[in-house]
């Protein structure tokens, strides 16, 4: 199986070890795996913005960079997100369409695509809580969101719970917002850095070490937040805990 | 309703006799306890939390919410009692739906009969006017805001009316119909207990449901004693509750006329159904001999078996309750009296005409949206300084002015929480994301944001500008490349760190590891 692996642009420049993650697991899983080295990003920031046609030549040079791949895998939700829901700035052309269907984020890959049944590699003997990523969560529905009533299920907990020694705390509010939001966190950073001491305050009272999430972004968020106010706390992307990082 | 909090420990402040019996502060040096008339005297007062005041509006100059949310978030008490109050308001919607079954199945029942209604809009209205008519209610049409008050100051002055009682009523507060009441010279009193607060205190609304719920009680305590003579320094909610019972029932006996809104109008019956807790509406709309309700005409319902889905639905979205206290149905004028409904445009039949925007109309104002919405919760009602605050008005407020509102859809993390909890099932947080286009392509955003975006959109889109640009970032000043922090590095850094950042970006490391092309 052939995949392009997609390192958003954030993840390239401030967690490279998240990158080296996802590539190293998917490669476990025997895929041949590159790395288009011209990719830059999926235009996201500037049509969450509401500057779509601002994005049309970064959709179109997303769309040559990954274009003839069996699937194209990103270790992070929102960006995923844009690419499948509203990467629209261009045509349409069967060439864009095959790209955006066969565009996916790591859990998902791994869960619905590779169906994993065992991380043997893996063991992070730690107490840690879930960050859902509003954009996994609520767009590419990793997980049953608190606000409906649907069976419980969630993809990244079942990946997670593969993991020996792990265990897991669960804050008062698990589904809400941490405030990074995109271009809101710092269009309206206020509101945002409110939000993200909030959101590390409950996991630091739930008694977790670790918040680990399938969006770098969050936590890039949640880690500047936590450190200003003195919350003890350690971040890590879902792909290092599932590659075996020994913490 | 009134919001209550915990005062602060005020320390050294305590009355001595709540005090603690071993408490070393209240036992002077010679080693006597304070028993003199300073030390059982009473406490100097603690100034309680100022309340923060809402946006400031500046005619159509583009509302900055964020400056006002941020003036709410510098009041920790204020934030911390609003964030609880309103999650409470939320765990407990979540429990009851939790009893419901074919929960889901009723947001999508509820969804569908008012995608076909309005679609069918002008049908049932007429169907409603006739039979309304054939009730002995009186039906007028106001185009917009204007016409509504004038047809309301109509009535009013046919039957020398000169005070007015009311109901709350978003839609009166669309028209702006106490000032221009005010201007007429009539007497205006809300019956409400949180809106009766919010006229007292000048303000408006600051959620739909819950209006003064930004409020501390201390900050009643306080307006009270200015308005109503109540003693500033007791904050018992009974007793604030009670004193503005015996201030305004007076009022309301010797009304001329009373008004309420509508939550729901049933075209089959000709009749309409005002839900709420206090029972004041049914007061506003019993006591005087004249009745005038204003309705918006996007509450209408086909027949009254429609009717059950969305009160199953309403206050259990709204307040986490089966239902409201007082579910009324008003058919026509009792013996001697005489009802009017004023059936209201005010935009509605151009919002219906928006592709991406007219589902909003579905919506029944349960403010669920308001209750989940993190940035509302943190920010306050009053900071959007709009009628509709919370996700609902980001979507609602630019239909009335788009230069003035044109801030609102980017006070939201696009999360999505509010689409989850509709029980009208709008895709709330998906009409933020399609306003921001429409607000950028008529060029209502700010040109610095332009300026940036077209520069992210300019570099993202050339790989050696970029790679040029990621290995420049980490020498600048700047620790965050340009391309994420646009123009606003301070705004990242003022109240979080920045990220550290690494020694070599992945796609060196893929260079140096996997070979590929520098």
């Amino acid at each position: 199986m052939r995949i392009g692996l997609f390192i958003p642009c954030y993840i390239d420049a401030f967690f490279p070890e998240v990158g080296i993650a996802t590539l190293e697991l998917l490669e476990r899983f025997g895929h041949d795996v590159d790395y288009p080295c011209d990719q830059t990003c999926c235009g996201q920031p500037m049509a969450n913005s509401g500057f779509n046609t601002e994005c049309a030549d970064t959709e179109a040079l997303f769309v040559r960079n990954f274009s003839g791949f069996d699937y194209v895998v990103a270790p992070s939700g929102s960006c995923v997100h844009h690419v499948r829901d509203n990467f629209d700035a261009i045509e349409q052309t069967d060439e864009v369409k095959e790209v955006r269907t066969r565009t996916f984020e790591l859990v998902e890959f791994l869960h619905d695509i590779q169906k994993v049944d065992a991380f043997p590699w893996a063991r992070f003997p730690h107490r840690v809580g879930l960050h859902n990523s509003c954009g996994t969560l609520r767009r590419l529905k990793h997980a049953r969101p608190s606000e409906l009533h649907e069976p419980f299920f969630s993809k990244p907990l079942d990946l997670l719970s593969k993991v020996a020694g792990i265990e897991f705390v669960t804050p008062a509010r698990p589904d809400e917002c941490c405030g990074f939001g995109g271009t809101f966190s710092v269009f309206e950073e206020v509101v945002s850095t409110k939000m993200g001491y909030d959101k590390v305050s409950d996991h630091a009272q739930a008694g977790a070490e670790y918040i680990v999430s399938a969006d770098s972004s969050c936590l890039m968020h949640q880690q500047g937040c936590a450190e200003r106010i003195g919350v003890q706390m350690k971040f890590i992307h879902i792909a290092q805990i599932l590659n075996g990082v020994s913490a | 309703m009134i919001s209550v909090h915990e005062p602060i420990d005020s320390g050294g402040m305590l009355h001595p006799e709540l005090r603690a019996e071993h408490d070393p502060n209240s036992i002077m040096r010679d080693g006597r306890r304070l028993d003199h008339a300073e030390g059982t005297s009473k406490p100097l007062r603690v100034l309680p939390e100022p309340q923060p005041r809402g946006a400031k509006v500046r005619g159509n100059r583009p509302v900055d919410q964020q400056e006002a949310a941020g003036r709410f978030i510098a009041a920790p008490e204020h934030e911390k009692m609003h964030d609880e109050r309103l999650w409470d308001l939320r765990q407990k919607r979540d429990r009851e739906m939790h009893g419901i079954a074919e929960w889901e199945e009723l947001r999508s029942l509820a969804s569908a009969i008012k995608e076909h209604t309005l679609t069918h809009l002008d049908k049932y209205l007429d169907q409603f006017e006739t039979n309304a008519r054939a009730n002995g209610i009186h039906v007028h049409w106001a185009r917009d805001a204007a016409e509504h008050n004038q047809i309301v100051h109509g009535i009013l002055r046919d039957h020398g009316a000169k005070s007015l009682i009311k109901s709350k009523s978003m839609l009166t507060e669309e028209c702006g119909f106490r000032a221009y009441m005010a201007s007429v010279g009539i007497e205006v009193t809300e019956t409400d207990l949180g809106e009766r607060i919010q006229q007292l205190d000048n303000e408006d609304p600051s959620h739909v449901v819950v209006p003064a719920v930004h409020k501390l009680r201390t900050d009643v305590a306080e307006l009270f004693s200015r308005t109503i003579g109540t003693d500033p320094d007791n904050t018992d909610v009974h007793y604030l509750a009670e004193a503005q019972r015996e201030a305004t029932r007076p009022l309301i006996l010797d009304a001329d006329a009373g008004m309420t809104g509508a939550n729901f109008v049933v075209a089959e019956t000709g009749t309409f159904v005002v839900c709420t807790n206090e029972g004041n509406a049914d007061l506003s709309a019993n006591v005087p001999k004249l009745h005038i309700a204003s309705i918006g005409i996007e509450k209408i319902l086909p027949r009254m078996e429609h009717l059950a889905v969305f009160i199953r639905l309403l206050s259990r979205s709204a307040l986490g309750s089966p239902m409201t206290q007082y579910t009324s149905h008003f058919r026509g004028p009792r013996d001697g009296g005489e009802m009017h409904v004023v059936l209201v445009d005010n935009g509605r039949s151009e919002r219906l005409g928006l592709e991406e925007f007219w589902t909003s109309l579905k919506c029944i104002r349960c403010g669920a949206c308001m209750n989940t919405c993190p940035v509302y919760r943190r920010g306050g009602g009053l900071s959007y300084g709009a009628t509709y605050s919370g996700p609902i008005g980001l979507i609602i407020d630019p239909t009335f002015n788009k230069r003035k509102y044109s801030n609102l859809p980017y006070a939201s993390s696009l999360n999505g929480s509010c689409t989850n909890v509709c029980p009208v099932k709008i895709n709330i947080h998906e009409q933020i994301y399609a306003w921001r286009r429409v607000l950028v392509e008529e060029h209502e955003v700010p040109l610095a944001k332009k300026v940036a975006m077209k520069a992210a959109g300019v570099l993202l889109s050339r790989p050696m500008a970029y790679r040029a640009a990621i290995a420049a970032a980490d020498t600048a000043l700047a620790h965050l490349p340009r391309f994420i922090i646009y123009n606003g590095l301070n705004a990242w850094g003022k109240h979080r760190e920045v990220p550290h950042a690494p020694k070599q970006t992945f796609h060196s490391w893929y260079h140096a590891n996997r070979g590929g092309k520098p």
